[in-house]
Parts: C-alpha cells; structure tokens; sequence
C-alpha cells in the first residue's frame, strides 16, 4: 500500500505496476469441480430457454435465452449444468449464474469454428464479446460509421495490474492478427496501440502506430488517454465511443486474433494475483473458475473480516464470497488481511482540500461531497461537475477524513441514471 | 459453500495514503510547541497554567456537546485539543480562569459545534472565541496593563501598542532579532517570530497547511505595511515590526489556514491570504483596535464561500 510521505507538501506521484523484463509465465489454475458463468441478463421465465439443468455443455458453447441474443455466454469447460439462479451484482446489474460441474474429458463446439475462417462483425459480436480481456463490439453495432479509432490499451487501468503489459509482452503476434482482423471486421483504420515506455520495443512489433502512456496514475483512464493522445476533451456526461474513439484491452485484442488464428474461442484470462503480503503472481484460469480455486492453489486462507478484491485497488470491487468466479474482464484479484484494512469513516469533510488539488478532472470535491452527502444529487451534477469525474477514485485515497467520496460519486451517478432513465419511461 | 466467512465489503478505492485528522491536529499542535514552550519560560507556571486549562476545557467542552447532542465522541481527533492551545498562545500569560473557560466555551460551542461541528464552522473557533472576548472584556486584552508586574529584561510596552499612540519614535527600542527571538509582551505562544516561523514551515512541508494562504498573508502584511511605511515613517513602522510583531505569524501559519474556514483553490487562497493581510495593517494603522489580525482573518473566513467559487474548469465541462 503506498502511504503518503513525510513531506506532504509535494503531491503524491502514483505510478502503474510495470512488468518485470523476465516475467514468469502465468501459472496455470484449473478449475477444481466447477465453474459459473454469469449472463448479464436476469434469468427470465417466459424466454424460449435453450439449456436447463441437466444439460451437457461442451467447451465455447454459446449460452443465452434465445436464439439472437442480447446478452449470451460461452462456456469454457465441458460438463453439465448444476444450477441456474439470479445473481445481483453491484449498481443494479442482474445476472443469470450458470453452475457447470466440469467432466474430464474436454469436448469442443463448433458453432464459431465453422464461422471462423470468414470473419464478420457478425460474427464477433454473436460469440467474442466475453472473450478474456472482455472485448466489446457493440460500439461498432449501434453506430457503424461514428467510431473512427480505436485505442488498444496496452497499459492497464489500476494499479498493482500487469495483465495488459503481459499480453503486449508475449502476445504481440495475436494482436497484431487481431489488429487485422479488428480493421477488416470494422473498416475503421486509425488503431493506435498506447503502452507504458518500457513497452515501446516490443508493441511496434503489432503494426499499428504506438503511442506512450505515462507512468503516472490515473493517465490510462480512457478519458484521460483521449486528452493526452488524441488531445480531445471528453465533454461531462459524455464517453469516448460519443466522440468516436473506442479502447480494446491489448489482451481483448489478442484473444480476438487467436480465435480467428485457431478457429476457437479462447477461454483462459490472465490476471494479476496479490496476496495478503502485497507480493504480485501472473495467474491464467478459465474464466468462470472460483476464485477460492485460486485461493487454494496459492495457497492462502481467507480469514474473518478479510477483503477480496476483484480488480485493482483504486476502481475494483471488493466480493463478499470467495465463490464468485473470475470474468472476461478481471484483471486482478487482490487479498487484504483484516489487519490491513484502511476504512473509511462517517467524519464530515474537513475542507482540507487534498482531493481538489489531486482531482484530474477539477471537480469541486469539496463541495460536491457535501451535496452528496445530503443525496442532492441534481444539485450536485448542475453546479459541483458531477459529470467531470472520471473515476479514479485518488479523492477517497487522499481524504483526511476518509469519506467515501468515490463511493457517495458513483452512487450519485447511479441514482441519477435510474432517475433519467425512468423520466424517459414516463415522458 | 464450504468457507463461511464473512468478508469485509466495502467500495473502491481499497487503498489510503494513510491521513487523518488526528494526525492532522497532533502534528499541528507539536508545530505550535516551541512558540508555547517559550512563553511558559518567559511567563513561567501561569503561562502553563492557562495553556493547560485552556486545552482542558476546550476537552470538556467538545466532549460536553458530545454527550448533550449524543454524537460519538470525538476528543480523540485532536482537534478540541488544537483550539484549546491556540486559543491559548493568544492570551495573555495574566489571563484569569474564567475567561479561559468561556473562552474555550465559545471557541468549541459557538464556533465550532453549532455550525454542526468539525468541518462545519463558517468561522475559525480561535478567533471566534477570542474575537468576543476581547470586545466582551477588552480590559484584559490589554497587554500593557495586564503584564505591568512582568519584568523579562526587555521593554515590556506592547509594540503594536507603541507604535500606534507614539508613532515609530516609541518602538524604536525594538530590533527585528530581537522580536524574532520573543523579546516583546503578547499573547503567551505569539511572540517568539523564529518558533512560530518554524512550526510554520513544518505544517507547510508536511502539508498539514496550505502555503498560499501563509504566504500571501504574509506578503499582504509587507507590502500594505511597506506603502504605508514609505508614504510616512514617522507615524507607520516597517514591514518586519509588522511581521513580527502582534498576532501576525500565528495568525499566518495557524490561525488563517485553519481547513473549514478558508479556500482551498489556488487563486482564492492567494487572495483570502493577501485580504486577509492587507486588512491586518490597515486595522493596525488606521483602524481603532491595536492588533487587526483577529479581526481581519475573522472577515475573510466571512468571504471565503464567495472567493472559492473561482475555481479551475472541471474536464469537458461545457460552457
């Protein structure tokens, strides 16, 4: 954990994991008895349901409520469903879990194979969204024509995390017949590869132009790369895609050229482990593994009152079971012992001003939380930015008091979404 | 589900870079020690008298209202502790028991816990406290009056005093060392300049206080104590008898930059300091009271809601 130093005055510098020169490869962790996928969709009785428990899965078997899909999952084992029960995840979203008791001998689909050697937008968007790295093409659905770059981000967004600068390292070949595929599927030419500086020799291997990142948190949050790289403002309320920029994880990206290369959907996330001593292990499980699996195979016990992260330690969520399995999109997973909790507390704001001075985007934090803090969330958005805040989470990390400012913003935005949402509903 | 405990659950960012308040207070507190040690040498147990009684009751009182309004008790943050040695260093040496004790009431009750305690306060509690006590019973105030029976080795006239009823022909007794070194009357942890200068710096290299607001102060005193300096030299003192002199340098490193009651964007910290300063000489040479310090942070803390509106633009704020 990086404390503040002694001499306060200075603001703090935060800089990124980089990946050790001689990395390890990622230890391989399979899944002990089963696996759960989640569907983003809450499990619904009046689809037409095309598996049930009891059914056989095989291995980049497409899951999903109906047979053209708004949400589906692959699975990445063979075995049989066990269970299928709804699961609440956080800000509202509602999945469907899927149990599956992994067998030992691993049949392959071939649903995607046969579609492989002629790769389409199509194509991608019915079985790649949940490929490691958790690329998303539905940007490239809703507008065709308003995307005209995408940036492969070869940093990763949190600290601690060395998943993407792995994948650049070791899987430059991927992306780089990713990067094709990307440029045929979606007729969008201007690809930019951002990677830390130490990575500048290996990504030029990837064809695309690459650009550097700095070293210092938050530079690699989207709207922050689209300021530094592009020299484009995100205006507040908006997101990149609205300004046609969209970002691909680098490993995202790799998993799309080994699906196309192998004619097979690849299965297998790579993630940073940190356990409970801060020490940092390259770990790669199927995704849907337990994350007590890993537990297991580290070798570290989850005591009382312990936390479990999933994701880094500015923006990741911490789980309360250590049931909850890895996703397309988990880049870490972290364990902090009970002893070393920082807490947060019902203290007011002190007015100290550290968050305004460390804030990115400017935001008036301090008056800001005090609106949030009384729910006056419309308040808050018209005259304090709410909408500026990029999410990086340094005004809670900075707090004097330790309020959960980042905590009160992403519920403020939250609420203010559903309040929007159900305006639209009535008008 | 074989492993049943239960896990802490709690959001985003998990990590902290490890500040607090009570950090915060302590360290402010330490910063304010060598000015107070030097005042309970020069003025010997009664200065130790009033600083540890002010302290206590300032304790009492923040623990007082914490019971009354059934809060959780929060003596620990350090903060009540703070006031009460502050309000403290601004007293006179002399100062009875029970303006210690409606002092601290005031600081702690009316400045602080009203507005709905720490973090609240539209006012510095100090000055609140001090402010109403010195209007209240300004006999007690006075520094020449009240420290008549001290006799320290050096002029024991109150300088601001001086100079104010006899122009810069009455101070000229004083040399900026020696005002530096605490050899001048006042409050017991005001008047050691290199003490507090130290402490000073401290808070601002810990970053504990925002050196805008100390050092725009400080340059708001110079430079208006410097024209008026310039315009007439008989009647106006120079701009290091105003730095070192009265309730400046406490009022710049721990009275002005009090957190809840001054700006915390750039500009308007350049510009409470700097009014805040400006008001201070002004009061001094021509305003009726002889320290303006008080007085002219009080009415800055009342503009800074207004100041700190001017504030950087926020990412991809339109219009």
């Amino acid at each position: 954990m990086i404390k503040q130093s002694f001499i306060g005055l200075a603001k703090p510098r935060i800089e990124y994991e980089v990946l050790n020169a001689g990395q390890a490869e990622p230890q391989l962790i399979q899944p002990s008895e089963k696996i759960t996928l989640f569907l983003k969709k809450s499990p619904v009785r009046n689809d037409s349901i095309l598996f049930n428990v009891g059914d056989k899965v095989k291995t980049g078997q497409k899951l999903a409520y109906s047979a053209n899909p708004d949400a589906y999952v692959i699975a990445t084992v063979t075995g049989t469903i066990s269970s299928i029960s709804a699961f609440a995840g956080d800000y509202g979203k509602s999945y469907t879990a899927i149990s599956v008791d992994v067998d030992d001998n691993e049949e392959l689909d071939d649903q995607f194979a046969e579609l492989a050697a002629n790769p389409t937008l199509d194509v991608a968007k019915n079985f790649l969204s949940g490929m490691p790295g958790n690329p998303s093409f539905q940007a490239f659905s809703e507008a065709a024509e308003s995307i005209h770059t995408i940036i492969i981000c070869g940093v990763d967004r949190d600290l601690l995390i060395t998943t993407n600068q792995y994948a650049v390292k070791t899987h430059i070949k991927a992306i780089k017949s990713g990067i094709g595929i990307l440029k045929q599927i979606t007729g969008v030419d201007n690809i930019l590869m951002a990677v830390p500086q130490h990575l500048m020799q290996d990504a030029t291997a990837c064809g695309a132009p690459v650009v550097t990142v700095d070293s210092e948190y938050p530079t690699t949050l989207p709207h922050l790369m689209m300021q530094n790289l592009l020299g484009q403002v995100v205006p507040a309320g908006q997101n990149c895609e609205d300004l046609g920029v969209c970002f691909l994880s680098a490993e995202g990206v790799a998993s799309l050229g080994k699906a196309f290369d192998k004619s097979r959907i690849p299965v297998t996330k790579t993630l940073t482990f940190v356990d409970k001593n801060g020490d940092k292990s390259l770990i790669s499980a199927k995704i849907g593994t337990p994350i007590s699996d890993i537990l297991n195979t580290c070798g570290i016990t989850l005591h009382e009152k312990d936390r479990l992260i999933v994701g880094g330690p500015m923006t990741g969520s911490a789980v309360f079971s250590a049931d909850y399995p890895v996703q397309a999109d988990t880049d870490a997973i972290i364990v902090q012992d009970s002893q070393n909790l920082d807490l947060v507390s019902d203290y007011p704001c002190i007015n100290c001003g550290d968050c305004v001075r460390i804030c990115p985007a400017n935001v008036p934090i301090n008056m800001l939380v005090r609106l949030l803090e009384a729910g006056q969330y419309e308040e808050a958005a018209d005259q304090y930015d709410l909408y500026s805040c990029i999410d990086c989470g340094l005004c809670s990390y900075v707090c004097v008091s330790k309020m959960p400012v980042f905590h009160y913003i992403k519920l403020a935005k939250y609420e203010l979404g559903r309040m929007h949402a159900a305006e639209a509903m009535n008008a | 589900m074989l492993n049943h405990n239960k896990l802490i659950v709690s959001h985003a960012p998990f990590w902290h870079n490890g500040s607090s308040i009570s950090t915060r207070s302590y360290h402010t507190m330490i910063a304010a020690l060598p000015a107070v040690l030097m005042g309970i040498f020069q003025y010997g147990p009664r200065a130790l008298g009033v600083v540890s009684l002010s302290i206590s009751f300032a304790i009492l009182w923040e623990l007082a209202i914490n019971k009354i309004t059934r809060r959780t008790v929060s003596i620990g943050d350090g903060n009540a502790a703070l006031i009460g040695l502050l309000f403290a260093m601004l007293l006179p040496a002399t100062s009875p028991w029970w303006l210690v004790a409606t002092g601290t009431f005031v600081a702690v009750v009316i400045g602080k816990h009203i507005y709905g305690g720490i973090g609240g306060n539209p006012f510095n509690p100090v000055l609140i406290g001090f402010a109403i006590l010195m209007v209240a019973w300004k006999d007690f105030f006075d520094f020449n009056e009240v420290l008549v029976n001290y006799d320290l080795g050096f002029a024991m006239v109150y300088p601001l005093a001086a100079v104010k009823h006899l122009g810069t022909a009455g101070i000229e007794s004083f040399s900026t060392a020696g005002l530096l070194l605490g050899q001048q009357s006042g409050g017991i942890g005001s008047t050691f300049g290199l003490g507090l200068i130290f402490g000073g710096m401290y808070l601002i290299a810990r970053g504990f206080i925002r050196w805008e607001i100390s050092l725009s102060f400080l340059a708001g005193v110079f430079i208006t104590a410097l024209l008026f300096n310039l315009n007439n030299s008989n009647l106006y003192a120079g701009p290091f008898f105003h730095l070192f002199t009265g309730y400046t340098l406490i009022g710049a490193f721990f009275l002005a930059p009090e957190d809840s009651s001054s700006p915390v964007n750039f500009i308007p910290m350049l510009i409470y300091g700097a009014g805040a300063g400006v008001m201070t000489v002004l009061i001094r040479n021509i305003g009726s009271y002889v320290d303006g310090v008080v007085f002219a942070i009080l009415l800055m803390n009342l503009i800074n809601p207004l100041c700190d509106k001017i504030r950087p633009k926020a990412l991809g704020k339109v219009g």
